[in-house]
């Protein structure tokens, strides 16, 4: 398993260059480092010293990709891409456009993308599980029918509209938790149980679907037929037989995005003032910091590359045929 | 029969449930802050810089005004706007000086004066807020000014620092951040346009560049700015010094009423310098250090900013004078009181408009502004145009307070271009038949529930030198009816037209119609609304408008190069002066060529020459005439042919006291009081839980599941025996593996 992770992680390697590459591409054919410097010196009395001045500081004042003055592999060396880029994989961020330090932004603000991600996940895993176990206990019956019919209206609905009536409801009308805010310690509670209920309902529609379908195609098996024929009960057969074989499906959704909780979500982090990573990278696009853009693009991969292999790890758990 | 440990069980739900009815569930602040003296408000953008020479936007302000504290201020009741002194003992007078150096009595014209010099006294005993950079050994060595790795590690924010100190300000503390203007690395906003003024500021700046390449090598070395020497901002003694302009800009004490003059000990510069603490974002631009009424005790830009009444502020008294009415609003009820008389001021990120409203509603933030959304909701507007406030927010006692803000957004046109542009009478007449038609009055009322004034003028209500009623309209698009402003017809507009050469709207040689192109940065479906109906003016005209949506960025290179047509810009004023709108139509302060803020690219010599007169003047009837005469030219010409002053509105809940809006001063905070008793009580009576609903929906669910359970008993329990109905594998509790 060792030399899998070995040749997986080296697998990484070009397709971090590549995202690193393409990053950087799309971003300065979108912003040119004078959109940069003008942006961020602000709207009033800026001068193009002001604005060369900036530049030369924040290292944007050499060409973009290919240094034509330089010599030797200072033709490449001396330009944004590689002095923007070495230092990305050693897993140093560098400074943002307003100076301040990026790895240590990121660190501040896993904490909060966690608080929300990590219940959600696991409330969602057992809600939508149990939810899809139940239909597809009673398939072909009218708790089946009504059951999908409710699903798909659920993720017809868009996540703003839950977010938006949850607060309605359970904020402004009952009055029983905070609209939005963030605390630390167990005085986040409150704060984290409304996007956890709202992220649980926007996503049951779908969970549940996509469970039943997993379960019902362990079902129809023969094993499970053996399993009744022992006279096992329906529970036991559904929780000890289907869950367990549907197990491979289920990891192949769940642990690759378990590292991708870091990242944070967008929409829910901004409606509910959750300090998280979910904005930062497009508060960073907003304001063309494309440290930021970088530093998030290429943690993102970083995350997305460590799932795929958590996932294929875990096979091996579920699945003693599995071998790596 | 209902057993005992149920009918108990039941007990204790109802009374957990009663017990946390008393007291609000969606409080979202800490137990046990409802009594205390603390201000609740928000920010919806994350402050970029809080250092005092970079700072500019309004945002920042928020927090820079309170804590940092220039020599000047804004009296906070009087209008028109004055200055008073801050730190310094007194606002003093210029001292003016021709070529030879020579002192030039009263008020000489610009072209005489070849030096200016303000000499400013602070007053004695004022301190800093506790701040480790000060913090020394009993050998008067600084603690914290060569932290090493060991160090470092237990350090995360400025508060982990275990020992502060402070000093007395002194006036090498000004000098000192002036000096900070020209520092490379700082990137100041004001530098290039100060240079101009402050003797030397420009000469330091390139001094600081070369001294900074020769200490590139060492992260941790700290360049102080103490032995470099500027000629425009000098010591005198401990508690005087003097800056010294080149020419006459009578203008420049409204700048040291801002925090890019507010002082900054070279103690806090060598503390912030360190390589450690810059990584772990410890640095000068994210903790303030000052002298204000307050401090900056948490920063975290990205979820809360918490500001704690400084210890050592050295005192001030609430004034005992103000505007005419301000006795009778009750604002100087608390005259001659100490401020600030707020503890603690929490500002919370907020970036979605939906949960501030309902916040402020629940009484969890003590003031708000009004956005579209919610405008209906709490404000009515009479007939007339007279807002006031819908019974539900007068019924919570929720007061409205109303300004037009000394910022004008306008409409104009690029005067290089060929058909838009230029002096002749048929271009000028053109542009006024585009004023007319554009019926500000109408979009003011469609797009921003009527909160904004239609433009007469550069000027804005609130500016020396805006005149009200029948002499302030212009006189080329209004007419005076009535007692009002009421705008000419359209046919006023086609009849000018037509004489511009463009009878119904089609070129008169060659026939072709005319096309308008309008470059602007809207973003987001809103503003196709306004597109829809701006193409709408043009067309009562038969002229067609191209709109050419772009980001801010791409329409900054079409204003410099000067390929825009028409356009929509702003400008907000930095201080009370008329000098300061005026500019944006000053000749050499064009756009294209010279880079200035005139992105119209007006020039007109009488308002140039005019300009050049009037903005050295003092207020009086004398520069009114000037003026006058300035607006006129404007008007005429039509460089800027539509625009607004938009009115803010404020709602502050009863318990919000001395409220008045202020849109020069940043650092009101200190004048505010709030009734944390009052406020509580309002909490808990707003915000009492509902938990019926609640009780109900878990009822139904467990009634739901009964069926079910019921079911799967049953067929659990069954004998196998029962017949099938249909033979599917994939049946479910009545299927195929019951037989």
């Amino acid at each position: 398993m060792l030399s899998y992770i070995i040749r997986r992680i080296a697998y990484a390697i070009p397709i971090l260059i590549g995202v690193n590459l393409l990053t950087f591409l799309l971003f300065f054919v979108v912003n040119t480092p004078d959109d940069m410097a003008r942006l961020h010196l602000g709207m009033k009395r800026v001068t193009p010293e002001a604005m060369e001045k900036w530049k030369a500081d924040h290292g944007y004042d050499k060409p973009i990709a290919f240094n034509p003055a330089a010599e030797g592999m200072a033709k490449f060396t001396h330009t944004i891409f590689y002095e923007k880029s070495i230092r990305l994989f050693l897993f140093d961020f560098g400074r943002a456009d307003d100076g301040r330090n990026i790895g240590a932004d990121i660190r501040q603000r896993m904490g909060p993308s966690l608080a929300i991600a990590v219940p959600g996940l696991i409330v969602g895993l057992l809600v939508n599980i149990t939810a899809a176990m139940l239909i597809a206990f009673f398939r072909a019956t009218y708790i089946d029918a009504y059951g999908v019919v409710l699903a798909v209206a659920m993720m017809s609905i868009s996540s703003l509209f839950y977010i938006i009536g949850g607060q309605f409801i359970f904020s402004k009308t009952l009055r029983l938790v905070p609209i939005s805010g963030y605390d630390t310690g167990w005085d986040a509670i409150k704060f984290i149980v409304l996007p956890v209920v709202v992220g649980l309902i926007s996503g049951v529609g779908s969970g549940m679907r996509w469970y039943r379908t997993i379960f019902l195609e362990e079902i129809g098996k023969d094993y499970v037929r053996s399993a009744r024929a022992k006279g096992l009960s329906e529970l036991a057969v559904l929780f000890s037989h289907v869950l367990r074989n549907a197990l491979v499906p289920i990891l192949t959704g769940v642990v690759v995005v378990i590292p991708l909780l870091f990242m944070g979500s967008l929409i829910t982090e901004s409606f509910f003032s959750i300090p998280g990573l979910g904005s930062y990278t497009i508060d960073a696009i907003n304001s063309q910091d494309f440290g930021i853009v970088r530093a998030m693009v290429f943690l993102g991969s970083v995350l997305y590359i460590v799932g795929l292999i958590l996932t294929d790890i875990s096979y091996t758990w579920v699945d003693p045929r599995v071998r790596l | 029969m209902v057993c005992r440990p149920v009918r108990l069980a039941w007990l204790l739900i109802f009374l957990t449930l009663y017990g946390c009815a008393k007291t609000p569930l969606n409080n979202p602040y800490p137990k046990g802050e409802g009594n205390e003296n603390i201000l609740y408000s928000v920010f919806s953008e994350r402050p970029k810089h809080l250092d005092p020479a970079q700072s500019y936007s309004s945002n920042e302000i928020t927090f820079t005004g309170q804590i940092y504290e220039p020599p000047f201020q804004y009296h906070y009741l009087k209008r028109p706007y004055a200055l008073i002194p801050l730190t310094a003992k007194q606002v003093p007078s210029p001292v003016y000086l021709d070529a030879e150096g020579n002192g030039l009595a009263g008020d000489p014209p610009s072209e005489a004066v070849a030096w200016s010099h303000y000499d400013i006294e602070i007053q004695q005993g004022i301190r800093y807020q506790p701040h480790p950079a000060f913090a020394q050994d009993a050998e008067s060595r600084f603690l914290y000014h060569d932290l090493n790795e060991d160090a470092l590690g237990r350090i995360e924010t400025l508060g982990d620092f275990p020992e502060t100190g402070t000093r007395e300000l002194i006036a090498e503390d000004y000098v000192y951040q002036i000096k900070r203007l020209a520092h490379p690395k700082i990137h100041s906003p004001i530098y290039g346009f100060m240079s101009a003024y402050i003797v030397g500021l420009g000469e330091l700046g390139a001094a600081l560049q070369e001294a900074i390449q020769n200490l590139a090598a060492d992260k941790n070395a700290f360049l102080d700015l103490r032995e470099f020497s500027l000629p425009g901002a000098e010591v005198i003694d401990r508690y005087r010094y003097r800056i010294k302009l080149k020419g006459k800009y009578p203008q420049f004490p409204y700048w040291l009423a801002m925090p890019f003059f507010a002082p900054i000990p070279h103690e806090a510069d060598r503390f912030y310098s360190q390589a450690g603490l810059m990584k772990k974002n410890i640095t000068l631009d994210w903790y303030p250090i000052g002298t204000g009424p307050y401090m900056l005790t948490v920063n975290n830009p990205n979820r809360q900013m918490v500001m704690l009444r400084n210890p050592n502020f050295h005192g001030e008294a609430y004034p005992d004078e103000g505007a005419p009415g301000d006795a009778k609003a009750g604002l100087l009820a608390d005259a001659g009181k100490p401020l600030p008389f707020i503890d603690k001021v929490v500002f919370s990120l907020e970036k979605e408009g939906i949960p501030v409203w309902n916040k402020f509603l629940q009484g969890y933030y003590d003031s708000a502004g009004i956005s579209s959304d919610s405008f209906d909701q709490a404000v009515r507007l009479s007939s007339g145009g007279d807002a006031a406030l819908t019974e539900e927010m007068s019924g919570k006692g929720i007061s409205l307070l109303t300004s037009t803000a000394t910022t004008t957004f306008y409409m104009a046109v690029n005067m290089l271009d060929p058909v838009l542009g230029g002096y002749t009478e048929s271009a000028r007449k053109l542009r006024q038949a585009l004023a007319i038609a554009i019926d500000q009055e109408e979009s003011i009322a469609i797009f921003r529930n009527g909160r904004g004034i239609a433009m007469q003028g550069p000027l804005p209500p609130g500016i020396f030198g805006y005149r009200e009623g029948k002499e302030g309209i212009n006189p080329w698009v209004y007419d005076w009816i009535d007692e009002q402003p009421k705008r000419k017809p359209i046919e006023a507009a086609r009849q000018l037209l037509a004489e511009a050469g463009y009878p119904g709207g089609r070129e008169l040689k060659s026939g072709k119609p005319l096309v308008i192109h309008f470059d602007t940065t809207g973003t987001g479906p809103e503003v196709k609304a306004n597109f829809d109906w701006m193409r709408k003016q043009f067309e009562k005209l038969q002229i067609q408008l191209v709109v050419r949506n772009t980001d801010y960025n791409r329409f900054q290179d079409k204003m410099l190069k000067g390929t825009a047509q028409l356009f929509q810009w702003g400008w907000n004023a930095d201080y009370p002066d008329p000098e300061n709108f005026f500019f944006l139509l000053y000749g050499p302060n064009a756009k294209v060529g010279k880079n200035g803020e005139n992105p119209a690219n007006y020039a007109n010599p009488r308002f140039d020459a005019l300009f050049d007169q009037m903005k050295s003047m003092e207020n009086g009837p004398l520069r009114q005439t000037l003026i006058d005469e300035m607006v006129q030219i404007v008007r005429d010409d039509a460089p800027w042919i539509s625009g607004f002053h938009p009115k803010q509105f404020g709602l502050y809940h009863a318990w919000y006291g001395n409220t008045k809006p202020n849109l020069m001063a940043n650092n009101t905070l200190k004048y505010t009081k709030v009734d944390p008793l009052l406020r509580e009580a309002k909490r808990r009576e707003w915000n009492r839980p509902q938990w019926g609903p609640l009780v109900v929906l878990g009822t139904l669910l467990v009634l739901g599941t009964v069926p079910a359970i019921t079911s799967y008993r049953r067929k659990e329990r069954g004998d196998g025996r029962a017949p099938l109905k249909k033979s599917s594998s994939t049946k479910g509790p009545g299927g195929d593996f019951s037989c």
